[in-house]
């Protein structure tokens, strides 16, 4: 591309530089700003499996609504969950300020071209995989998102803020879940180290391939989408996760786990990558089962969406005739 | 208070709860399963109002009764036979309109209803329905647009809305239904008289049917029982949904 | 696949009585009475708000970032529009 611009001084600067010069003063880009190509098609993709990821994330915990174990614990989880689908709508709100539709977006998730977060491919078999899920697989994602809080794109940075603001209180919900079971009979003990094995390595899988692997980060990191590489996030998440499983007096399911004075953080073994590859083929427990869910939720919906176009398209027309008639 | 007069507020706090919390439990089976993404937050809404309240009336329940159960021993560790709740609350979601045509009829009697038991000398009871009165009136906008949308939208909309309808009538008698121990909980000034909110009710419901192109159900069957524990087979799969955690693990705290 | 498009809408809330409505994002709704209802249910879960307004996306009328030197930087010079450009002895007390 060979547009450019006058800098201050007066010499000819590229749009590019320019962009990046701006990024680097750290102020934000608006959606009428001028951006790269790529810069816009990197944020419509991570905002929109951003949003696929919470939609999708409300199944395998709304499936406990019905079966919450206390009307206390039901309202809560009710509320969690209607939060993962505002959260969808703050992120796909965000992503239509660069052009992207919501149902151009929609329809890639349900065809299986856009991606969402393999995590929601794990079952929730037992009432503590919700506790599980709260204290971990939040717990990972505020990780992740506390720092895209400052991402360079404003809208996306704003809607961060919100969905921070929401989500402090769902890991505060899990592990409240997980205490009382760690603490309660032998039975719900067990559960609750069970939760934890299960979810133990799919929430470290979260943060993503390790930086020698992670391809497109380096970029990210450039423009200040993503501003912490992926294994730094992840010994974050470990070092802050495990003084908690200590207190709840559960055992994390690696040997390899030990605190290294030297580094000042949680050594751990080594990760299961291949299951990491396996899920994201869409090999995981229940892939299938949430894209059939999905896809059959939004076909089934087709007609009550229809409906209200079909009344709203009546009532102008009417409203159109009164002021012809008056 | 006597105890004759306990007894009954007992079992009118309960009818209550019961009517809100099988409601809620109802609309929470939408979760994450709406026709569109904004509709499941409106439907979880709504569901954490009547949530809330079940709550609210289920220990005020348990307090009156003074045996020790709290809403929980009482939300999950009653039977069928227990349960007290209208029949209208317990019928299955089936399409969207037909959780439109339950939510409807509800909301249109729960107006009058709890603006009503505002003025209930049983100051729990009012203060309950000072704040449920509002909940109430949002949850009729929200139930009564969707009437009229879907009324008024497709002609499979139509169809629809009007079977989701045809569905739901009969039910909606029951709302009406006084007994002996309402009666004279009324007497007492405490309960609402069911049956002088009729003419309000229909009224709003004609209104809305009206603009939303529907016929009114003919006035057929009326079954009557949910008081009294005579339930649809319904209710027990929807028990057995909600209270398995409670009965597979006895005696936990969660 | 159906594709319907409900319309995008601007919201705007009014966190309490006093103070402006500010932008918070977006809903997509087929009528306006749904639009109120979706930006209640999606921006005010949290007492976030006393007053909603939603705006067809499509009436929104924006400046162009391209004008944005010459819409707003004459005004940077203007100094003479601020208080502090005009100098008065400390002697006459707040001003």
């Amino acid at each position: 591309m060979s547009q450019t611009v006058a800098d201050p001084a007066g010499a000819p600067v590229s749009l590019e530089q320019r962009f990046q010069d701006w990024i680097d003063a750290e102020r934000k880009i608006e959606p009428r700003d001028w951006m790269p190509d790529a810069y816009r098609r990197t944020l419509i993709r991570q905002i929109s499996q951003h949003a696929h990821s919470e939609i999708i994330g409300m199944q395998p915990e709304g499936n406990w609504i019905t079966r919450a174990p206390s009307l206390r614990r039901k309202v809560a989880l009710i509320a969690k969950v209607q939060d993962e689908a505002g959260h969808g709508l703050y992120l796909y709100s965000a992503a239509e300020t660069l052009g992207a539709s919501r149902d151009d977006m929609v329809a890639d998730l349900l065809t299986g071209k856009a991606k969402y977060s393999s995590i929601f491919n794990y079952a929730t078999p037992t009432w503590a995989d919700i506790g599980a899920i709260g204290w971990l697989v939040d717990g990972a994602a505020i990780c992740n998102q506390v720092p895209l809080c400052r991402t360079s794109y404003g809208p996306y940075a704003r809607a961060m803020v919100r969905v921070c603001k929401e989500e402090s209180f769902h890991q505060r919900q899990g592990y409240e879940i997980m205490m009382v079971l760690a603490q309660g009979t032998p039975e719900q003990k067990q559960m609750a180290q069970d939760a934890l094995n299960r979810w133990w390595f799919p929430s470290l899988l979260m943060f993503g391939p390790p930086d020698d692997q992670s391809p497109n980060s380096a970029q990210s990191m450039k423009w200040k989408i993503k501003r912490h590489s992926n294994d730094e996030l992840r010994q974050r998440f470990v070092d802050m996760t495990v003084p908690q499983a200590e207190f709840l007096g559960l055992t994390i399911p690696d040997p390899d786990l030990k605190w290294n004075d030297e580094r000042g953080h949680y050594d751990f073994g080594d990760l299961p990558w291949e299951e990491f590859y396996a899920v994201l083929k869409g090999h995981g427990p229940c892939n299938r089962q949430r894209m059939a869910f999905r896809n059959k939720t939004f076909s089934d919906g087709a007609w009550v969406r229809e409906a209200a176009a079909a009344y709203a398209g009546k009532q102008k027309a009417r409203q159109a005739a009164a002021v012809q008639a008056a | 208070m006597t105890a004759a007069h306990s007894e009954d507020l007992f079992r009118y706090a309960l009818r209550l709860g019961d009517d809100s919390l099988i409601l809620g439990q109802r609309l929470g089976e939408w979760c994450a399963r709406s026709p569109e993404m904004e509709l499941d937050i409106a439907l979880m809404n709504t569901s954490l109002d009547l949530f809330g309240r079940a709550r609210t009336f289920l220990t005020y329940a348990g307090e009156v009764e003074g045996k020790g159960r709290d809403e929980d021993a009482l939300a999950f560790l009653r039977d069928v036979g227990g349960f007290s709740n209208a029949l209208l609350v317990e019928q299955p979601n089936g399409d969207y309109a037909c959780t439109i045509a339950r939510q409807f009829l509800f909301d249109a009697f729960d107006v009058s209803f709890m603006t009503a038991l505002t003025q209930s000398a049983d100051a729990t009871l009012a203060a309950v329905a000072a704040k449920a009165v509002k909940e109430s009136t949002y949850h009729l906008r929200f139930s009564r647009d969707w009437l009229v949308r879907l009324g008024d939208g497709t002609d499979e909309s139509h169809d629809r809305m009007q079977a989701g309808l045809e569905e739901m009538w009969p039910f909606l008698h029951e709302l009406f239904e006084m007994d002996a121990a309402e009666q004279r909980l009324v007497d007492a000034g405490i309960a609402v008289d069911r049956q002088a909110l009729r003419a309000d009710v229909m009224a709003r419901i004609g209104d809305a049917l009206t603009e939303a192109t529907l016929s009114r159900p003919a006035d057929g069957w009326q079954p009557v029982g949910g008081r009294r524990g005579d339930h649809s087979e319904h209710l027990g799969f929807l028990l057995a949904e909600m209270q398995w955690m409670q009965r597979a693990y006895p005696g936990s705290q969660w | 696949m159906s594709k319907v498009n409900w319309p995008l809408w601007e919201v705007f809330v009014r966190g309490k009585a006093g103070l402006s409505h500010k932008h918070v994002g977006s809903v997509h709704a087929a009528d306006a009475e749904m639009a109120i209802a979706n930006a209640r249910d999606l921006y005010t879960r949290r007492s976030e708000g006393v007053s909603l307004w939603v705006v067809p996306a499509s009436a929104i009328v924006a400046s162009d970032p391209a004008d944005k030197d010459s819409l707003f930087e004459p005004a940077d010079d203007k100094v003479y529009r601020h208080p502090t450009f005009y100098d008065i002895p400390d002697e006459v007390g707040h001003m």
